[in-house]
């Protein structure tokens, strides 16, 4: 009898464990600071990190991991890298899911809206930032951080979202349009102060030229495309922020699907009908046709300054393909040249929440470690990134390596430098986008809708009022931008909504079987009583 | 009675095997069948159709990398050419079924990406019991030639190439491995794709452990990116 009773109560624990947990679960406590890191227990702490296909900047990660286990020999850091910003964002989202999110992790605050769709997945740093001892310049580090009012305010506003600091800056670029002037000039023109769409869209139409053989009379090969874009995400959002047309709201409301960005891909679909415009996802990387003289205008961003230009020091077409030509970079194109407008991107590091405390601190330490001068100064070197701090800013060796510019193909770059002094004379020029649940979502379908105008055109397809609304509805779909990108992340709970009939009606079924066979245990027990007393 | 029920047991397990047997015969009958259904291209019309055109194929499916996204990659091939059938709509569960030798229709655009010609923005239905596996093609003649690009995505082989570097991606285990050959004294950079065969595949520990000098004998997947860019799927190290 004793074991039905046992059966009985694990049986009725599990029942509503089970039914507890089946509904908005992975929920984590609130990270507490505690008074002191303990340095006499061992920590190990995973750091999943992007890089540009970039040795140098892998070496960079792993001497940073070096140098911060040398003053904490207590914390070990395991290096997990990646090529991808969506890789570890998918990642991410696997690992919420099954509680093994990494202690730091390299990434976008449009991601980081995501993820706080967990209960305290992720920390708020806020706290963080300015507590006495391990905060920002923090008198209890064993190393040189940077001040709160040493972060480039922008830079650390960007990582601020509903009401709270959820990542640090880590490196920070933008786009830029690196051109072939030579080519420019041979079309009969000079390159205006600022680079504006019409000047891009009239030079690149200009350069469809062929001759008789078929091959284009600008370069005389066969290639010609005249105007790559890298990333059509960014394209239309700055497009609509030039010309202060909506995209979102910051609580979340799409705003993108409106007449300016019609008729930005009115514009787009003639140009790419003619072939003068192509987009990386369709045609391959700006560079590697820049760098060929099949391009005029490419628009990367600075961080891929390096692969950027006829003596570019990274590279991935054949050295014989390679043509002699002047670099010019400048900022992207405008719609209004008195006052310019790019976007600020680039990687932050969040810090995920943990269960101990002091390994949350102990992740909080080395993503402060990440904004150290020796980090930030080397890691911007990699590329056309800068540092996140004025404090690295204004090191000696920071501003000896951007006065060395074109001193050689690597380190002074010159093209590198340029990239990376157009976004330090740009700061306040750059902009972002609002961050929200969904934000990622709907930047994927900005692009998206340049990707298929672009496509579309080139499939003989017809672009007007009937195939934007298609198109509208498409990317809607896909994006799932007509289920609300609003959430509450004040408490970082996503409203779940009431519960589905299927599931209510299941419950009670589970209810009343457990009611029946409690009424039978009782009956049974109460007739053997009777029998007993009997 | 129990007897009895072990005899029927045995009878279906017998009749099962027999069923498994006679199936894999029709596939190898059904080998040498390569018939394409009505309103769908042959190899030649697919090569001699336009970038950016719809085009329409058949072929059984030799290889894919990972799936990710409701999107599959997959390399595919029929008696007379290949195809590279790039992020594929494909649900996760029909992607468990795009094993070695599946046939299957496709429907996309052709594209070409850095070179690789491709079909971009396919969806696919499969196509039939018929299987096709391919042998790889020895192309060491034609490396360096231009008619190489007429075998784009097929599987080939080349044999004595010496290794002349030997380059993880991010500097260490895990992502892509590029591998630069040299023959006859020309350099092409050839490739371990991760999605293909990632660090858990012979493969990737074995070209991990090649070093310069090395003289080798490689099969893979005849891919474009600037060039030849042969997908490596096996590596073995000449006598």
């Amino acid at each position: 009898m004793m074991k039905k009773y046992l059966t009985l109560i694990l049986l009725g624990s599990l029942l509503v464990c089970a039914l507890s947990g089946c509904h908005g679960s992975m929920g984590m406590n609130e990270f507490v600071m505690p008074e002191e890191f303990d340095t006499t227990k061992n920590y190990e702490i995973t750091f999943w990190a992007k890089n540009d296909t970039n040795i140098t900047q892998v070496d960079i990660y792993h001497k940073a991991i070096a140098g911060f286990e040398e003053l904490y020999p207590n914390v070990k850091v395991k290096l997990k890298l990646y090529t991808d910003y969506g890789r570890i964002y998918n990642d991410v989202i696997t690992n919420i899911a099954t509680g093994t999110t990494p202690n730091v992790c390299i990434t976008y605050p449009d991601h980081i809206a995501t993820y706080l769709t967990g209960d305290n997945t992720v920390v708020a740093l806020d706290e963080l930032f300015v507590n006495e001892k391990y905060g920002l310049g923090g008198s209890a580090l064993k190393f040189d951080s940077p001040k709160m009012d040493e972060v480039i305010p922008q830079f650390l506003n960007e990582c601020s979202f509903n009401g709270h600091y959820y990542a640090l800056p880590y490196m920070r670029s933008t786009e830029a349009c690196y051109i072939n002037v030579d080519l420019v000039e041979k079309l009969g023109y000079t390159l205006p102060e600022t680079l504006t769409w019409d000047f891009v869209w009239e030079v690149s139409e200009k350069a469809m030229e062929k001759d008789a053989d078929g091959n284009y009379t600008i370069n005389g090969q066969k290639v010609m495309i005249p105007f790559i874009y890298k990333s059509t995400d960014n394209m239309m959002i700055q497009m609509l922020r030039q010309r202060e047309a909506g995209y979102s709201t910051d609580e979340g409301d799409i705003l993108i699907f409106n007449d300016t960005t019609e008729e930005i891909l009115y514009e787009i679909s003639k140009h790419a009908a003619t072939g003068s415009f192509s987009t990386f996802k369709i045609s391959s990387y700006p560079g590697n046709f820049l760098n060929a003289g099949q391009c005029i205008f490419a628009i990367d961003s600075t961080a891929g300054a390096t692969w950027m230009g006829a003596h570019a020091p990274l590279s991935d077409i054949a050295a014989d393909k390679f043509v002699e030509f002047e670099t010019v970079v400048m900022p992207i194109p405008q719609f209004d040249t008195e006052n310019p407008k790019m976007i600020s991107q680039g990687p932050s590091v969040c810090v995920f929440n943990k269960a101990d405390p002091q390994e949350v601190l102990a992740a909080w330490l080395f993503t402060q470690y990440l904004l150290t001068d020796d980090v930030q100064i080397a890691y911007s070197q990699t590329e056309g990134y800068i540092p996140v701090t004025s404090k690295a800013h204004n090191a000696d060796v920071y501003r000896d390596y951007l006065s060395r510019i074109g001193e050689d193909n690597e380190l002074y770059y010159d093209i590198k430098i340029n990239a990376a002094n157009l976004l330090l004379e740009n700061i306040e020029n750059t902009f972002v986008t609002p961050v929200f649940n969904g934000s990622a979502s709907l930047r994927n379908a900005a692009g998206q809708l340049i990707e298929n105008v672009t496509k579309s055109v080139r499939r003989g397809e017809t672009i007007d009022e009937g195939y934007m609304e298609e198109l509208y509805d498409d990317v809607t779909s896909l994006y799932r931008l007509d289920q609300g990108g609003k959430s509450d992340m004040s408490t970082g709970k996503k409203e779940l909504g009431p519960l589905p009939s299927a599931s209510i009606a299941l419950i009670a079924v589970l209810i009343g079987v457990w009611l029946i066979m409690g009424v039978y245990v009782i009956t049974v027990f109460a007739q053997k009583r009777i029998k007993n007393k009997a | 009675m129990k007897k009895f029920a072990a005899l029927v047991l045995s009878l279906m397990l017998v009749l099962t095997l027999v069923g498994c047997a006679s199936e894999t015969t029709n596939d190898t009958t059904t080998n040498t069948a390569d018939v394409k259904s009505e309103g769908v291209m042959t190899y030649a019309e697919y090569a001699a159709a336009e970038l950016d055109s719809e085009v329409v194929i058949e072929a059984y499916v030799q290889a894919t990398q990972s799936w990710w996204e409701d999107k599959i990659t997959v390399y595919a091939q029929d008696k007379d050419g290949a195809y590279f059938l790039y992020e594929m709509a494909c649900s996760e569960a029909d992607s468990a079924k795009l094993v070695p030798g599946t046939k299957i229709k496709v429907t996309g655009y052709k594209g070409e990406w850095a070179g690789e010609v491709e079909i971009m923005d396919a969806t696919f239905e499969f196509a039939g019991d018929a299987t096709y596996i391919a042998e790889p093609m020895d192309a060491t003649a034609l490396l360096g030639k231009d008619e190489l690009i007429d075998h784009q995505n097929k599987l080939v082989s080349f044999k004595g190439l010496t290794i002349e570097g030997i380059e993880y991606k991010n500097g260490e285990p895990g992502d892509d491995i590029y591998v630069t050959v040299g023959l006859d004294g020309n350099t092409y950079d050839f490739c371990v794709e991760r999605y293909l065969t990632g660090p858990e595949t012979e493969v990737y520990t074995t070209v991990g452990t090649l070093e310069v000098g090395d003289v080798v004998d490689v099969e893979g997947f005849l891919y474009w990116y600037e060039g030849v860019n042969t997908h490596i799927t096996a590596v073995t190290v000449a006598e």
